[in-house]
């Protein structure tokens, strides 16, 4: 059930990947590097589930941080520049 | 129970595949932030109440993780619309400028 999922989850990261390297403005990229990482964050959760850990939940909230800072700094080079 | 969950992944994932798809399909900047910040909400929400009911003992970590991505979530989507309503993008289709004309 979880290799299934997991090669799911990995297939529409690939599908957001195609957007990320041909999309014609820098939003485009920038919507495309959200999607893959949130995708990322839900695939830590699956891996916890499948290894019985729950340091990859931790693991994962700091990756949504870190996502979502960078995320917010892109918009924020999109409409002031440096 | 466990079977509860793993419906609500599957579920999830499949809401991962169309908002990636709708990605490279949508026309315009607009309606491509659409497609992949309001799907990917749904699909985490959704994974995440499927590993509540896989593994109810880490519930407190993974409601904590779904109320982060409900907070983030929107935000990014709306910095991202202001950034490219600034920057000039402009809609594929207007049918308000067209009426306008």
């Amino acid at each position: 059930m979880f290799e299934l999922v997991t090669i799911l989850l990995l297939l529409a990261m690939l599908i957001t990947l195609y957007r990320f390297l041909k999309g014609p403005t820098l939003a485009d990229r920038v919507i495309a590097f959200d999607v893959m990482n949130i995708i990322g964050v839900s695939l830590l959760v699956l891996l916890s589930l499948y290894f019985q850990r729950s340091l990859y939940l931790d693991i994962a909230l700091i990756f949504g941080l870190i996502g979502f800072l960078g995320t917010t700094i892109f918009g924020r080079y999109i409409e002031k520049g440096i | 129970m466990i079977y509860l969950g793993y419906i609500f992944v599957f579920v999830g994932v499949i809401a991962f595949l169309i908002s990636a798809i709708g990605l490279v399909r949508m026309p315009d900047i607009y309606t491509r932030m659409h497609a992949g910040t309001k799907a990917t909400t749904m699909g985490m929400i959704l994974v995440i109440l499927g590993a509540i009911c896989i593994e109810p003992s880490w519930a407190w970590k993974l409601i904590l993780l779904a109320i982060f991505i409900l907070l983030t979530n929107p935000l990014s989507s709306s910095v991202i619309a202001r950034a490219s309503h600034s920057d000039g993008a402009t809609l594929e289709s207007d049918e308000l400028k067209e009426v306008e004309k």
